[in-house]
């Protein structure tokens, strides 16, 4: 409402007006709020879910043995993967086309069949080539050791993950790489940098700004796509909450404490992820991205001063 | 310093210098002036090799650019050799290309200190003289998005003369910046030509040309139109081209 009095006074007077309401949100909440009430009197009462059977077994030997497997094999074929989707994008940047020829032929293999294939793969390779040996190729060998013996279980595993992940990271490295201005390589090399260097030293860490975020979501896929390994034999996390509840039948409380220790993992990465963007932000913007104790303080003043709220 | 002798350099089936002959002495400060796609600065490239030459030849310091001639055979220069070379001539870009994830410092002591391999303290002290002298003293930790362009610019160039260059290339240095920001720009470039370095300027500064520079060379459609002292070119140019142009851009 606008006085009369500001023609006089000069300055008019702040705007009070009655806000709009927003009957549709106020019906979203409510139906929100029922469904939250009906799932957290499940998870109370439902005595299915044994929640003594799941505090049992939350910590117990074989499930920490389980959890440390996942993540050995997530950070192992996550730092395998990215180092080959790295040689590989830098390959399909190449001018030599057949070294851009061998890096998209690896890529087409790798993402264009499933990944428990591959795995069911490697963990059989053994039936495909008896033995692996050094040697001169069409010629002689020199030194070779059963197939069996050389690639384990584990190092199987680890292949097909890793293999896998690697034709995905060169997807996302090569549109990380192209998305740094050509001035910058030109620059590197006005400055007597060679190919190697321009690349480590100035275009890898700009692109790293577009890498993180997609490689923050392949390594949380990759912890949860780990669990396949468990149809070959591995005791990862799953495998092992199978073999208890394969003898004591408490199939939910068990998966319940698979579920608990999965989102336990995928919420650590994603703090760890958003402290990695903050890093690789620097100097991207004039101001750096604010650390969650920042966000909430400027949420707290925000609402008091735009009415963030229902209304 | 440099010396080109009917040097041609097509992008495809367009042919955009078209036998450039040219010749800078150490110590001469050339302005190189013409319309828009005129060549300039595709034969500023050629001499860092930023462009790979056709036909003719060029010459820095007295070597061929990115070649090494055995009897009558040009051999390529592997890529560490052109890079080598790269060092002693510094490049300075219309849009700055300061790395934006590195300090002003970051910026100047890179490549001193990763290519050169010369000691990080030495670099930095000559970095904190540059800057004063490019009048950014206070901007060290300054990331170049917190700059304007005119201080990006300013830094461009410390960066260049970190590596103490023989000669040093600007490719229209300040066209992408806001008019009232050239003056500083400009004011650190006569500087450097007042100390001695020798310098070939793409420009469209014909006040800078016609204060500064030794020689003024005008080009168009690929050729070297005339060339000479700035009073001869720039206040009693002969060929109609060139009356055309500086109509256009006075």
């Amino acid at each position: 409402m606008i006085s009369e009095s500001d023609t006089v006074a000069g300055r008019p007077d702040t705007i009070r007006a009655v806000p709009v309401r927003h009957p549709g949100r106020w019906i979203a909440v409510a139906i929100i709020a029922v469904l939250a009430a009906m799932l957290v009197h499940m998870l109370l009462t439902n005595p299915n879910l044994e929640w003594a059977t799941v505090r049992k077994y939350l910590f117990s030997q074989i499930i920490l043995r389980g959890v440390w497997m996942t993540i050995k094999l997530t950070v192992l074929s996550m730092a395998i993967g990215i180092a080959l989707g790295i040689v590989a994008a830098v390959m399909r940047l190449s001018e030599n086309p057949i070294v851009r020829g061998a890096a998209w032929l690896y890529v087409w293999f790798f993402r264009g069949t499933p990944l428990l294939v591959q795995i069911l793969f490697w963990f059989s390779i053994s039936s495909l080539f008896k033995s692996l040996a050094f040697g001169i190729p069409f010629g002689p060998h020199f030194a070779g050791e059963d197939t069996n013996h050389l690639i384990s279980l584990f190092s199987s595993a680890l292949l097909a993950l890793s293999l896998n992940e690697g034709a995905y990271m060169s997807e996302i490295v090569r549109a990380g790489i192209l998305s740094v201005d050509e001035g910058q390589t030109e620059a590197a090399h006005a400055l007597g940098m060679t190919k190697l260097r321009t690349m480590r030293r100035i275009v890898l860490p700009q692109a790293m700004r577009v890498i993180v975020p997609p490689t923050g979501n392949e390594t949380n896929s990759m912890l949860k796509s780990t669990s396949l390994v468990s149809t070959i034999g591995i005791f990862d996390l799953l495998r092992s909450a199978q073999a208890i509840y394969n003898a004591n039948y408490k199939t939910i409380p068990l998966l319940v404490v698979v579920v608990i220790w999965y989102l336990a993992m995928t919420s650590v990465l994603q703090i760890g992820q958003f402290y990695l963007e903050r890093h690789y932000g620097r100097g991207s913007s004039r101001t750096v991205a604010l650390t969650p104790l920042q966000k909430a303080k400027l949420l707290f003043s925000g609402m008091q001063h735009h009415g963030g709220g229902l209304g | 310093m440099v010396d080109a002798q009917k040097v041609h350099k097509s992008f495809g089936v367009n042919e955009v210098l078209k036998g450039i002959d040219f010749q800078v002495a150490p110590g001469q400060v050339v302005c190189l002036l013409g319309p828009s796609g005129s060549g300039k600065s595709t034969f500023l490239r050629c001499i860092n090799h930023l462009e790979k030459i056709n036909a003719g030849r060029l010459f820095v310091d007295g070597e061929l650019v990115g070649y090494r001639q055995q009897g009558d055979k040009l051999h390529e220069l592997s890529e560490k050799d052109v890079a080598k070379k790269r060092t002693e001539i510094g490049m300075v870009f219309q849009h700055f290309n300061l790395f934006p994830h590195m300090t002003a410092m970051g910026n100047i002591i890179e490549a001193p200190t990763q290519v050169k391999n010369e000691p990080k303290a030495e670099v930095r002290q000559r970095a904190v003289e540059l800057l004063a002298k490019v009048g950014l003293a206070d901007k060290a930790n300054a990331y170049p998005r917190q700059l304007s362009g005119g201080q990006q610019q300013r830094v461009a160039i410390a960066r260049a003369l970190a590596m103490r260059p023989k000669l040093m290339l600007f490719d229209e240095p300040t066209s992408a910046l806001d008019p009232e920001l050239v003056g500083d720009v400009l004011a650190v470039m006569k500087d450097l030509a007042r100390s001695g370095m020798t310098m070939i300027v793409v420009t469209h500064e014909i006040g800078f040309a016609r204060e500064v520079a030794d020689t003024v060379v005008f080009m168009d459609g690929g050729v070297v139109v005339e060339q000479g002292s700035p009073s001869d070119v720039i206040s009693n140019p002969r060929h109609e081209r060139t009356k055309t142009f500086l109509a256009q851009v006075l």
